[in-house]
């Protein structure tokens, strides 16, 4: 067993309300600059939907990811060694400017400096790259809040092996339903980006899991763009190099959540430490598609089991990551509640950002006149057991999503999901629990405490519960790199050259 | 004027080429890129990109093999077919570059997108490869059967070069376009260190016998290391 620390994120799906304020933040802080005015480190997409790059779900086309021959082998979906090196000259996998978005602003200055006229002056839309005047076509977000149009929900991916007649029921007009899916980079174990770069410029901090790129060391291959299953690594068109997400490490280094986290408006976001074993990547990650989501939460350890607490203290992990491993809501949603999933396993770089799928919208009546308010105790469970498959977002789409195509998987969260719902309903309207709940809670295999607890992560957890971040003791390690009086002189930036386009 | 040319100068270029890339490698490694434009346009790269790049590639490969065993290709061409063989391959090879080369200046002027991003360096560079390409063919076909008598002049000039004992009445005589062949290589090394040239160093064999994934361990013992002590760099790997 070889223990190794990973930050992880979960987002609670159904506390999303798609209001963009994480990209924004993060557009602020990390890529408001020339060459990345079109990278979104952060974006939130509404499912079902093409997302962002348009497509980016199609492995066929944009081949992403890693995928396990016939002989049970690992291999990148991209290319081999030797034919990697051929590409160099041209990638072609690689997703185009077109398929993000032409980046745009206004010419806000005719507003003021416009001759007198008939009209009022307008602020025509120009390009960031080229500075002329452009058609806007496409954004980050612009199919946002279509969730059933017949351009963007008929073209997702993910909508592969819906029935017909579910489809369409999906696109119809006062059935339409969709969701909200906030996605940052998923700092894999097995990242595909990392073996796709031929100069060896990606890597993985093995302290907290985060991948990053070494900008000196890339030199505009750009495979690791195409690599990259969830299309999470960019490229700079103005200085020539890669970036990607860097979950706002020097801000996990200062003790503060990233920045996406910390100004999420439905506080959907957590972050945690996960202890997991690095010996059996290798293995979860080349296993039949059917085994892979349970191998790969198989790997997350318990920090409270002695003989990971003593791998983890041999491998150089902290009794404060340690205890931290032990605070962490991603591991009591991940492991202890079963309630999150990773974000599409089969891709085989097993994603460490989590999700909780979101339940539907609240059926207000059932059959006839029967209110979903009202529903009497002996139909207690009809959402539950028997209209799961009925919901309007529908099981099999989100087990597309995040269980490889397994809907049971996806049933046992939601059941959960409805269980804490319905608990706390008769909880705070009749004031007391009827056996008839406490059936419903056995059923969905859990119990009135674990429900609270549940209730209490989810739905009133403080900022300190949210965000359990361990301490990075940054300045051990600049003492092992710097004389720290003169990084102290330096405040820190004495190294860094400006990031210009070299000639 | 002779000696300035091909004594004089191609000592500076080299030295140049060697000095200013080991002081932009270790001073300014964020400076070192292939500045791929693929990102904004895709289509014409494609025909531009993939002739241009393994026609060069391959005739410059070649240029080295006739400078170190100068001996192989004279026996090679010793047979007429196979002296045709290799001239002809040369000649495609050299025309496949400069049509990708000519798809490429073409796509640096007419696209917008691909403009914005383009310097004066690009273009000095895309001028001295148009120059080099030119002339070779020109010598190739002007002047035929390069690879043979070439053994017997270019190669005992770079050498005489080499080893510091130069013979510039080697190249002397030559018509002027093959002269200008040989200096566009001298002005090719100086620009060499100072435009996107220097990505061609950069090319990954690595990627050939590295693992696939990289994981980095900082220690976490508090030490203090002089910053570019040997056992800090050793560290950081």
């Amino acid at each position: 067993m070889r223990v190794r620390a990973q930050m992880s994120m979960l987002f609670h799906l159904d506390k999303c309300i798609g209001c963009h304020t994480c990209s924004v933040a993060c557009k602020n802080l990390w890529t408001d600059r020339k060459g990345a005015e079109y990278m979104w480190w952060n974006n939130v997409e509404t499912r079902p939907g093409t997302g962002y790059p348009t497509g980016w779900e199609d492995q066929d086309h944009y081949k992403g990811g890693w995928k396990r021959d016939k002989d049970g082998r690992l291999k990148l979906r991209l290319h081999s060694r030797a034919s990697g090196l051929a590409k160099l000259f041209f990638n072609p996998a690689l997703p185009e400017l077109d398929d993000y978005y032409e980046p745009f602003t206004f010419k806000y200055g005719d507003l003021f400096d416009s001759p007198q006229g008939d009209q009022q002056p307008t602020a025509e839309p120009v390009s960031k790259i080229t500075w002329q005047p452009v058609e806007i076509t496409s954004g980050p977000n612009w199919d946002d809040d279509l969730g059933g149009s017949d351009i963007y929900a008929a073209n997702d991916p993910s909508m592969n092996g819906i029935d017909a007649a579910i489809r369409d029921q999906m696109s119809e007009i006062e059935r339409v339903v969709f969701n909200y899916l906030p996605r940052i980079c998923n700092h894999c174990l097995n990242p595909a980006c990392v073996g796709a770069c031929p100069s060896g410029a990606i890597y993985k901090r093995a302290e907290d899991g985060v991948v990053l790129v070494n900008e000196d060391k890339c030199r505009a291959w750009r495979m690791c763009v195409a690599a990259c299953p969830y299309k999470k690594v960019y490229y700079n068109w103005s200085t020539g190099k890669s970036e990607k997400c860097i979950l706002c490490f020097p801000r996990l280094e200062t003790g503060q959540a990233p920045a996406c986290a910390h100004s999420c408006v439905g506080r959907i976001r957590y972050m945690g430490v996960l202890l997991y074993d690095a010996d059996r990547i290798a293995d979860v990650v080349s296993m039949p598609e059917d085994q892979l989501l349970n191998a790969q939460l198989d790997m997350i350890l318990d920090p409270w089991d002695d003989r990971v607490v003593a791998a983890a203290a041999a491998a150089g992990i902290g009794d404060d990551w340690i205890d931290a491993a032990r605070r962490s809501p991603v591991y009591q949603f991940v492991k202890v509640w079963g309630m999150a999933l990773p974000l599409h396993p089969e891709y085989r770089t097993a994603a460490m950002m989590f999700y909780i799928p979101p339940l539907s919208p609240v059926i207000s009546s059932i059959e006839g006149n029967l209110t979903r308010l009202d529903l009497p105790d002996e139909r207690e469970d009809f959402e539950l057991l028997e209209d799961l498959d009925k919901a309007r977002l529908p099981v099999q789409y989100l087990a597309n999503l995040f269980s490889v195509g397994d809907e049971e998987v996806i049933r046992k969260v939601l059941r959960k999901m409805l269980a804490v719902r319905t608990y706390k309903r008769r909880q705070s309207v009749d004031g007391e629990i009827s056996e008839a709940t406490l059936a419903l809670l056995k059923a969905a295999g859990t119990t009135p405490e674990e429900v609270e607890a549940i209730y209490k992560l989810t739905t009133i957890p403080t900022i300190e519960d949210r965000f359990v971040l361990p301490p990075y003791h940054r300045e051990m390690s600049i003492e092992t790199l710097n004389d720290p009086l003169a990084y102290k002189g330096a405040t820190g930036f004495g190294q860094i050259e400006p990031p210009r386009r070299g000639a | 004027m002779n000696n300035l040319l091909f004594v004089v100068f191609p000592y500076i270029a080299a030295t140049l080429a060697i000095v200013v890339t080991i002081t932009r490698w270790r001073r300014h490694p964020f400076s070192v890129s292939a500045l791929s434009s693929q990102l904004l346009e895709k289509r014409k790269l494609y025909w531009g990109s993939v002739s241009f790049h393994w026609g060069i590639t391959v005739i410059l490969l070649m240029h080295l093999v006739v400078l170190i065993i100068p001996s192989g290709i004279r026996f090679w061409n010793g047979a007429p077919v196979r002296l045709y063989l290799l001239e002809g391959t040369g000649i495609a090879l050299a025309v496949s570059a400069g049509v990708g080369l000519g798809v490429l200046l073409y796509r640096r002027m007419t696209n917008l997108r691909v403009r914005a991003v383009t310097t004066r360096a690009d273009m000095v560079v895309l001028a001295i490869i148009a120059v080099a390409i030119i002339t070779g063919l020109w010598t190739a076909i002007g002047y035929r059967w390069g690879s043979f008598w070439g053994t017997a002049v270019f190669v005992p000039y770079v050498r005489s070069l080499l080893i510091f004992q130069p013979r510039p009445e080697l190249v002397e005589a030559l018509p002027w376009v093959i002269k200008t062949h040989v200096l566009t290589a001298f002005v090719f090394l100086v620009a060499f260190p100072f435009t996107r040239l220097v990505h061609i160093i950069t090319v990954p064999f690595g990627y050939l016998t590295r693992p696939w994934q990289k994981v980095i361990r900082l220690s976490r013992e508090p030490a203090v290391y002089h910053p570019s002590s040997k056992k800090l760099l050793d560290r950081i790997k």
